[in-house]
């Protein structure tokens, strides 16, 4: 017979095994690989010391925030009026909405070429209206608008089961004492919001971040750290560079997301 | 005290029905008057539509076409709640979590553009009036219930409305609690003299609180009268039963006394009737000796409350009696009891259609 304590143990070890596979060897393995180049240690400066790489990282980092404060303040305002009004295809809008949550970053890219590629649907008719075509697919505003047309949907959601959260007295009290729908949005409303906001902005942040599939499909002139490592993992077999921008990504993309939740920690303390 | 009481505005509601856009009709036409000062109760069961007339009262609904809600005569009812000037305290108490305790009183006056002087000496003063000195920089869920109550009540009073509006501040409460802050709640509010319109569907706090009570009922009003006329006189026997314990006792009038199994109870006044409904209250039935009384019956139980004991009476009427007899009274299930009741304590109610 197992103690009941033995018998947690048992049930926690595919959990183990599983987290020790797939997890903790491959991320020491990497660390391990990224320390292996011609710079040993000092490998993993290079995503900073290196300009080509610091400037993709800054690149990657501006883009990533762009992105994430973009959907927020989109997703926000379509989250509210979403969860607040009840009208006919509303039940069908939102489910236009979250539908590319399904898309995987390739078809992503392949949607931006659609509308604002050589062939693109914005560019023709600017070509009709202004006699010029607007080509931008392949820039960083492609990139911004394929970023943000799946974060969005990510967002939108959480806004929406926080919304609907909300204690609708709050606004209602807020009135009485005389605020004004703006001040009501402003002093009640966002404040409550800001757990949703950190929590949903962090995904949308960190996917961005990684995101590859768009970039991949996207890439003719803009570099981002994911198409960076894999250039240099693929193209230039060069395996410990990538495995030290691997763990350069991730590290930098956690301590800007720490950084966001100290920074916001107290307002989300006192919504809690 | 001063600074927050005596400019109650006086409210007038005229012809406001409410049907939702579901079609569901949450408030038949109902006018009524609340004079500068007064308390008045909305008294029912949950879904009677006292809730949607405060609301529109506040200005949170608005009644369906041709309703009108007047403060001071003034034609209120296209004026958004921003704008009327009425503290409200929810069952909720929709605290803001964003701010503190301080923040939270002071959120309306800050609204108003009152200098942070003039901002923080108010804020002292209701802290003091309503006991919770000391929380000022407490953070909202560091409050116990009974602490967030009074900060809704404060910031609710602070703008020195003209109205004020609260919709079951209480329930959130526990028994013990709940009667406490009543006393002290009814205290503050005379104390204040704010037209003051409470919600509930506690008849003991109506009692207390209100000048005067509406009972509501399926979106309507059922009874409007001091606490003394809606116990003593109900119109209807839904009023007799929703405020306090009420025998109903349905029988024959032959002459000024109803005929029933147990013998005769003659009513104040004259009359025959084939089916007569009346009410009479457990306290006013007096248990007597069984020899002589022209009612009786037997006691089926004694329940000992304390003091007072209740006891349940079977064969006196069709439907067992309910008594309230003082604690004194020595008498066991099984024994048989006269039962005096004066005429005056027995009070008909109109029969049902």
């Amino acid at each position: 017979m197992l103690s009941h304590r033995s018998f947690v143990w048992f049930c926690l070890l595919p959990l183990g095994v599983v987290t020790a596979a797939f997890f903790l060897l491959p991320m020491a393995r990497l660390l391990v690989t990224g320390a292996e180049g011609p710079q040993g240690l000092a490998g993993y400066f290079a995503i900073l010391s290196e300009p080509r790489y610091r400037a993709t990282l800054i690149n990657t980092v501006l883009l990533s925030i762009a992105t994430t404060v973009t959907t927020l303040i989109v997703a926000t305002i379509a989250g509210i009026f979403l969860q607040r009004h009840r009208f006919p295809g509303r039940a069908v809008l939102i489910a236009m909405l979250t539908f590319p949550l399904a898309f995987p970053g390739v078809v992503v890219g392949f949607m931006i070429i659609l509308l604002a590629g050589r062939q693109g649907l914005i560019g023709d008719i600017t070509n009709r209206l202004v006699g010029e075509k607007w080509v931008f697919a392949y820039s960083i505003y492609g990139l911004f608008l394929g970023y943000l047309y799946f974060s969005i949907p990510r967002v939108i959601l959480t806004v929406m089961a926080a919304v609907q959260k909300l204690d609708p007295g709050l606004e209602e009290a807020a009135r009485s004492l005389g605020a004004s729908p703006w001040a009501v949005q402003r002093d009640v409303v966002l404040p409550a919001l800001v757990p949703a906001f950190v929590a949903s902005g962090a995904i949308a942040f960190a996917t961005a971040m990684g995101a590859f599939g768009t970039a991949f499909t996207l890439a003719t002139n803009i570099d981002v750290l994911p198409m960076l490592i894999y250039t240099e993992f693929t193209l230039a077999a060069n395996f410990a560079t990538s495995a030290a921008l691997s763990v350069g990504l991730g590290v930098i993309t956690w301590c800007i997301l720490a950084l966001a939740r100290s920074f916001t920690g107290g307002a989300v303390a006192a919504a809690g | 005290m001063s600074i927050v009481s005596g400019h109650g505005a006086a409210v007038r509601i005229e012809k406001c029905g409410k049907t939702f856009a579901d079609g569901t009709r949450a408030l038949e036409l109902a006018t009524l008057d609340i004079a500068r000062g007064e308390t008045l109760v909305l008294l029912g069961p949950s879904g009677c539509g006292k809730t949607t007339m405060l609301r529109i009262i506040a200005g949170l609904e608005l009644p369906d076409p041709g309703g009108k809600v007047l403060f001071d005569g003034k034609d209120m009812t296209s004026v958004p709640i921003e704008r009327r000037n009425v503290g409200m305290v929810f069952q909720s108490y929709a605290l803001f979590p964003n701010m503190s305790v301080a923040e939270n009183i002071a959120y309306g006056l800050k609204i108003r553009g009152m200098p942070k002087a003039e901002r923080t000496a108010r804020v002292a003063e209701l802290v003091d009036l309503t006991n919770i000195a000391g929380l000022e920089n407490r953070r909202i869920d560091q409050l116990s219930g009974g602490q967030r109550q009074r900060v809704a009540l404060a910031r609710a009073v602070a703008i020195r409305p003209g109205i004020l509006l609260l919709d079951e501040p209480l329930t959130a409460l526990d028994a013990a609690l709940r009667e406490r802050l009543r006393s002290e709640l009814n205290r503050l509010l005379r104390a204040l003299g704010i037209t003051t319109i409470y919600v509930t569907h506690d008849q003991a706090e109506a009692m207390e609180l209100g000048d005067r009570v509406v009972v509501m009922r399926k979106g309507a009003i059922a009874q409007i009268g001091s606490p003394r006329e809606i116990y003593f006189a109900p119109k209807d026997r839904f009023v007799a039963e929703f405020i306090g314990a009420a025998n109903i006792v349905e029988a024959p009038l032959v002459n000024g006394q109803l005929v029933l199994p147990g013998g005769q109870l003659p009513i104040a006044g004259e009359g025959s009737r084939g089916d007569a409904i009346a009410m009479i209250r457990p306290e006013t039935i007096r248990i007597v000796a069984a020899d002589g009384s022209s009612l009786s019956g037997t006691i089926d139980s004694v329940s000992f409350i304390g003091d007072r004991q209740r006891f349940v009476i079977t064969g006196a009427s069709h439907k067992p009696l309910t008594v309230d007899a003082p604690n004194t009274i020595q008498a066991k299930a099984g024994e048989q009891v006269g039962l005096s009741i004066s005429p005056d304590a027995v009070r008909l109610l109109p029969s049902e259609n």
